[in-house]
């Protein structure tokens, strides 16, 4: 029998960062104007946490990844065509709002169930990644409802460093304020981490491992359930884009010594 | 009827962080707004009550603990059961908390414990016809909403720095001991300590009055048609030594780093401010050599006073939002810079 890790990212997909945003009203709430038509991508720290996992599971025999991610299905797989030539994976599809105006609690309600229902996931060997906040709706909340809902108390957020040491425990480093970490050591798996930037770079796209992805990610994308996701109980009573426009004021023809003179006077308080 | 409740946890030296303080202050404003409704503080630490009476006149009438060596660290399994008790003992219906990385790790947890809802990245507190609403932002601090919940209970985390910290008083709080069963199962995490960089190569300062923002254009080709590295990194690291500023970065310049190639070695993805960094608070900004339009230029959304040094008067990052736009060369600017701060 193999000691690998059962490494679930729960992951979703979010507008390309470069695309102009702008909120608009319908039916179930607040959304995008245009959501449907925007590129999306994987979640910044979502990928993070993804290529995180199938580094680590590159390095434990039977180690194995799911990718556990919650969208519309025309997107996912939109974005799955990129993301799955990165690193392997098994997905796991439900088909339902990737929005940001969602409620993360009953995100997470979904994701939980679609994980308890992973065929052979061993819950001793159990690692639940995913991103500490996502770039949609920000909140680094679905995870820690995820994790109590399966019962998860060793828990980590801002994650930059998991170290496997040789007695099976973990060394894990966690952001936390001024530029600093916080160092835990954690008895071993199970665990839930909220990954930030971690140290890997992306790794580069393998035709060979988006074949294989993909062999498997059509069907469960094709079998994806679809659920329902909105913010019930929650009242928008404004949903705005930042009014304030400075009246910038630019200055062309003044000397590098004028203008250090000036943001010194500034910057210590005399200007 | 609203219940509410402030978490705070006691740092290790028996006092409470700023930011604990400007939950105190959100908590007890918001009780005023809310005619009827009760108020209490929840701390959590190895001893509280030096702490409790720290904030002893802040208008709660209760004051509930957790408290012993278990809970001195920050760890999800004995902060989350023992928020969790407190939030039962109060009957708390609002529970506001600083959005500092010790609750952030547990608020939504305990929420989901309490079959309530949390939300994060509060940047005010109101209260609308006899309701409490908050402001937080969507989408990276591009959209901003003003929102309220019919759920309780309500758990709200405040970003630090949106509030003014509590002050009064000091007094004799009458705190209430709040038990909490810890098991091994709640030790398999222990804190073992801090690691941040030496004193002198700390660049990340959330206290400063001043950010300054270095983007890529530092590491372009200058008009010699070279890039001029070390000069950068030598001006920039005088700037931080002498002005005590905290020094954030656009993303490219994180992700070029981050690839491994020779260029500004002190920075680090924590310096990374914008889409996929933070936005820090301070009340003044320098952004240098930066570019790029709305999603980059997020990372000083909370800067009061902005100015840029750019050579391209059409910047993306400065038009708009900066207030000043010193259209220069900030290689020779910032040695002026320096040399002004040095004979100071």
């Amino acid at each position: 029998m193999s000691n690998g890790y059962h490494i679930v990212v729960c992951g979703s997909i979010v507008p390309d960062p470069l695309q102009t945003l702008e909120p608009v009203s319908s039916p179930t709430g607040p959304a995008l104007k245009n959501e449907v038509m925007l590129p999306a991508v994987l979640d910044p720290w979502a990928g993070h946490a993804l290529y995180e996992a199938a580094n680590l599971a590159a390095k434990q025999p039977g180690g194995k990844v799911w990718l556990v991610t919650l969208g519309p299905k025309a997107k996912l797989q939109q974005v799955l065509m990129t993301v799955a030539q990165k690193v392997p994976f098994e997905l796991v599809a439900l088909d339902g709002s990737s929005g940001g105006f969602t409620d993360a609690f009953e995100t997470a309600a979904q994701l939980a169930a679609a994980i308890q229902a992973i065929p052979g996931l061993d819950r001793n060997r159990l690692l639940v990644f995913g991103g500490w906040e996502s770039a949609s709706r920000g909140a680094g909340a679905t995870l820690q409802a995820v994790g109590e809902i399966l019962g998860l108390t060793d828990q980590f957020q801002g994650v930059d460093q998991l170290t496997v040491e040789a007695d099976g425990s973990f060394t894990i480093l966690e952001r936390i304020e001024g530029g600093k970490h916080q160092v835990s050591k954690c008895a071993g798996a199970p665990a839930l981490l909220g990954w930030a930037t971690g140290n890997l770079p992306e790794p580069r796209n393998n035709p060979q491992v988006g074949m294989a992805n993909m062999r498997t990610a059509m069907p469960a994308l094709q079998r994806a359930k679809p659920v329902k996701v909105g913010a019930e109980g929650v009242t928008f009573a404004s949903v705005t884009l930042p009014k304030q426009q400075r009246n910038t004021q630019i200055i062309k023809d003044r000397s590098e010594d004028e203008i250090a003179r000036e943001i010194v006077e500034w910057i210590t308080g005399k200007h | 009827m609203e219940t509410i409740l402030c978490l705070v946890h006691v740092e290790t030296d028996g006092t409470l962080a700023k930011a604990s303080l400007e939950a105190v202050n959100s908590a007890a404003t918001l009780a005023k707004s809310l005619p009827g409704s009760a108020f209490a503080v929840g701390l959590i630490g190895e001893l509280v009550q030096a702490a409790a009476n720290a904030i002893a006149t802040c208008g709660a009438a209760k004051f509930y603990a957790v408290s012993g060596a278990d809970f001195a660290s920050p760890r999800y399994a004995t902060d989350a059961a023992a928020a969790e008790a407190i939030c039962r003992a109060a009957n708390a219906t609002l529970i506001i908390a600083s959005g500092g990385s010790r609750w952030a790790r547990v608020g939504a947890g305990v929420a989901q414990r309490l079959k309530g809802r949390a939300d994060t990245h509060v940047t005010a507190i109101s209260v609308e016809n006899g309701a409490p609403r908050i402001s937080r932002w969507y989408y990276r601090q591009r959209i901003e909403t003003i929102l309220s919940r019919a759920q309780r209970p309500w758990l709200i985390l405040t970003d630090p720095g949106s509030a003014a910290a509590w002050s009064g008083a000091t007094g004799t709080a009458t705190v209430e001991s709040v038990k909490v069963a810890i098991t091994d199962a709640n030790r398999r995490t222990t804190v073992t300590g801090i690691r941040a960089p030496a004193a002198d190569a700390q660049t990340i300062r959330p206290e400063a009055e001043v950010l300054f923002v270095a983007g890529a254009g530092w590491t372009k080709k200058q008009a010699n048609g070279q890039p001029r590295l070390k000069e950068a990194e030598t001006l920039i690291l005088d700037f931080l030594k002498q002005s005590r500023a905290s020094l954030g970065s656009s993303k490219s310049l994180v992700d070029i780093s981050g690839e491994g190639q020779a260029v500004l070695s002190f920075l680090t993805h924590l310096n990374q401010i914008g889409q996929t960094g933070s936005t820090p608070r301070h009340a003044k900004g320098l952004a240098t050599c930066c570019h790029g339009e709305e999603p980059h230029s997020v990372g000083w959304r909370f800067i009061n006073e902005r100015r840029a040094i750019n050579l391209d008067a059409n910047c993306g990052w400065a038009r708009g939002k900066a207030d000043i736009l010193y259209v220069a060369d900030a290689f020779a600017v910032m040695a002026k810079v320096n040399a002004l701060l040095a004979t100071r």
